[in-house]
């Protein structure tokens, strides 16, 4: 399989990142290099075989549902480029 | 007194003990030393008055007899590790001048026990990369060179200011961390030993996520029993990793000199690529041959899924990647640049703070998540993954202890060499060691020759889950016969 311009642009906006139109051939060819490469797994009988979910065998650990953190919000305010009180800010999103 | 900065871990220890020298001399010799080979590019932050006082701390203790067992070592920090009130920026320009609020519980357990912090290492943008020159804060020059040569060399990606630092005595030990062999290419290519420990032996709290199922910490040092010593205080267990496993640490220094007698080495045949180099072949086999002298028994083995691992990786990794990084946003922290609209303010931080290598991986990641090709590449993926695992198990249900590779296809190269045209170029250097993390073993590189250029080689050993013991075990056979590598000084 490969990508062609139009699905470049559709992946660089699902993926929220700008690609101006110059760019768009040359990741092109990155990109499909990249799929090229990975092709041949399409050669291996995976029928039958369970996706890995989990490289050790370990049950999922479950937390005790209490509060053992937080009050910290100056803490997770304090590396944001805007905020107001303890609020990021952002462009207006609703008109 | 000798060059305080040329002795091992262990060697610093017992002088601190001994009170031949101080932590704040020791600290303070490095700190001389990271001045001065500043061309390296191996530090990005040095945080001397930080390093001073927390020397000062250890001595106190050392002193009063309440030492840690690392009390009083200077170390530095991959900068991918959140340090408390130190700039963490994973080297990327989208974390910006990020100041962590908390610390990594790695970095924790290493204060905890007396370690002292030198300073942040420089790595691939978000350790993304085997060469380190997806930096934000540009590449690391690997303190070896070809006989004869001034070329710059890359250090290995992406612990590659963790490798270039301890090789080049610039600190005793530095954590790294490796998703598809970022910890064991980079120490091959300086001759430093580099161990991943098996998949939730470290806690992943606090480091910046990569690809979350294969991501683990592990400690760069100048011998294999340092690498002991670090990683008993970097593992264990931490409830705030639900992927952290709850199972004692054991004494990993008492492993070293332990006897190898009678264990069961794997060869694995499908290692022994067509048109490996000569010297490679050669390296190995004399590893081969120092096992089988300290009672090893060799037996080829066979792992037929090899060949896929490295493809697979290159789905899963960037996979988990792209949702990883969707958290940078413009919004909580690090670099904004303005749009119109949000839409448009995520779309202009995230072209602007990414580089083209993380750029890329993520457009792969969110290309094989989407609608219509997930099945056909991530879950297929997620198959051979299991398939590869098998190869492992069926191998060490055959009884075989551990497994003998190269560590990487070739020696250190050039800067600017690899990659520039085709991005598989570059990837096909983790070809020996993606499958460790495909299949969440623990691996050790330990430097074991030099190539005809001069340059150091590594070999690889696979353990089996939980099993780090067994390698420190090997890999000391390999150090006692192959001798330890430092580079000439040029810098």
């Amino acid at each position: 399989m490969s990508v062609d311009a139009t699905t470049v642009r559709r992946i660089a906006h699902l993926a929220r990142i700008a690609v101006s139109e110059d760019e768009v051939p040359h990741l092109q060819g990155e990109l499909n290099a990249m799929l090229a490469f990975v092709e041949q797994l399409s050669e291996v009988n995976v029928e039958g075989v369970e996706p890995m979910t989990s490289v050790t065998p370990m049950q999922m650990k479950k937390r005790q549902d209490l509060v053992n953190d937080g009050e910290i919000a100056d803490d997770i305010v304090a590396n944001a480029p805007a905020t107001e009180g303890h609020f990021f800010l952002v462009p207006k999103v609703v008109e | 007194m000798t060059d305080l900065t040329s002795l091992t871990l262990a060697e610093a220890r017992k002088g601190l003990a001994a009170k031949t020298f101080t932590s704040l001399e020791l600290t303070d010799a490095h700190l001389n030393a990271i001045e001065a080979a500043r061309v390296l590019n191996a530090f990005v932050m040095e945080t001397p008055d930080q390093a001073r006082a927390m020397a000062r701390e250890a001595d106190v203790k050392i002193g009063k007899g309440d030492a840690g067992p690392l009390a009083g070592i200077p170390l530095g920090i991959k900068d991918l590790f959140a340090t408390k009130g130190v700039r963490t920026t994973a080297c990327s320009k989208i974390l910006g001048n990020f100041v962590p609020t908390y610390e990594s519980t790695v970095t924790s357990q290493l204060w905890r026990d007396g370690a002292v912090m030198l300073g942040k290492l420089n790595n691939d943008e978000f350790a993304m990369g085997s060469s380190n020159e997806t930096s934000c804060f540009g590449p690391v020059a690997n303190p070896w060179r070809r006989d004869g040569s001034n070329t710059t060399l890359v250090p290995g990606g992406s612990s590659g200011g963790s490798a270039s630092a301890v090789a080049a005595l610039l600190c005793m030990g530095a954590t790294a961390t490796d998703t598809g062999g970022s910890i064991r290419q980079p120490a091959a290519f300086t001759a430093t030993v580099g161990i991943k420990p098996t998949y939730g032996r470290c806690s992943r709290w606090g480091v910046v996520a990569f690809a979350s199922s294969l991501d683990q910490a592990g400690p760069i040092a100048r011998s294999v029993r340092d690498s002991a010593m670090l990683l008993r205080s970097m593992a264990g267990h931490d409830p705030k990793d639900t992927t952290s496993v709850d199972i004692p640490v054991p004494d990993y220094e008492a492993a070293i000199g332990k006897s190898v007698k009678g264990m069961k080495i794997g060869i694995p045949k499908e290692y022994r690529l067509d048109g490996m180099p000569a010297e490679i072949e050669k390296l190995w086999s004399e590893g081969a041959a120092w096992l089988k002298a300290a009672g090893a028994e060799l037996v080829e083995v066979s792992l037929p899924h090899t060949k896929y691992a490295l493809p697979a990786y290159y789905i899963v990794a960037p996979a988990e990647a792209s949702s990883n990084l969707a958290r940078y946003d413009g919004v909580r922290y690090g670099l904004r640049e303005q749009g119109k609209n949000v839409i448009e303010l995520y779309e202009n931080t995230r072209a602007e703070g990414f580089g083209a290598e993380v750029r890329r991986r993520v457009m792969i990641g969110t290309y094989v998540l989407s609608a219509g090709y997930y099945d056909a590449y991530y879950l297929r993926a997620q198959k051979v993954r299991t398939l590869i695992k098998k190869d492992f198990e069926d191998c060490f249900a055959k009884g075989v202890s551990a497994i003998l590779t190269p560590a990487t296809p070739s020696a250190a190269f050039g800067v600017g060499e690899k990659g520039g045209a085709d991005p598989v170029e570059m990837y096909l250097n983790d070809i020996f060691t993606v499958t460790v993390n495909m299949a969440g073993l623990p691996g050790i590189a330990v430097p074991a020759g030099k190539d005809a250029q001069g340059l150091p080689l590594g070999l690889q050993l696979i353990g089996r889950p939980f099993d780090e013991e067994t390698l420190f075990s090997l890999g000391e056979v390999i150090e006692q016969a192959a001798g330890r590598f430092t580079p000439a000084r040029w810098w």
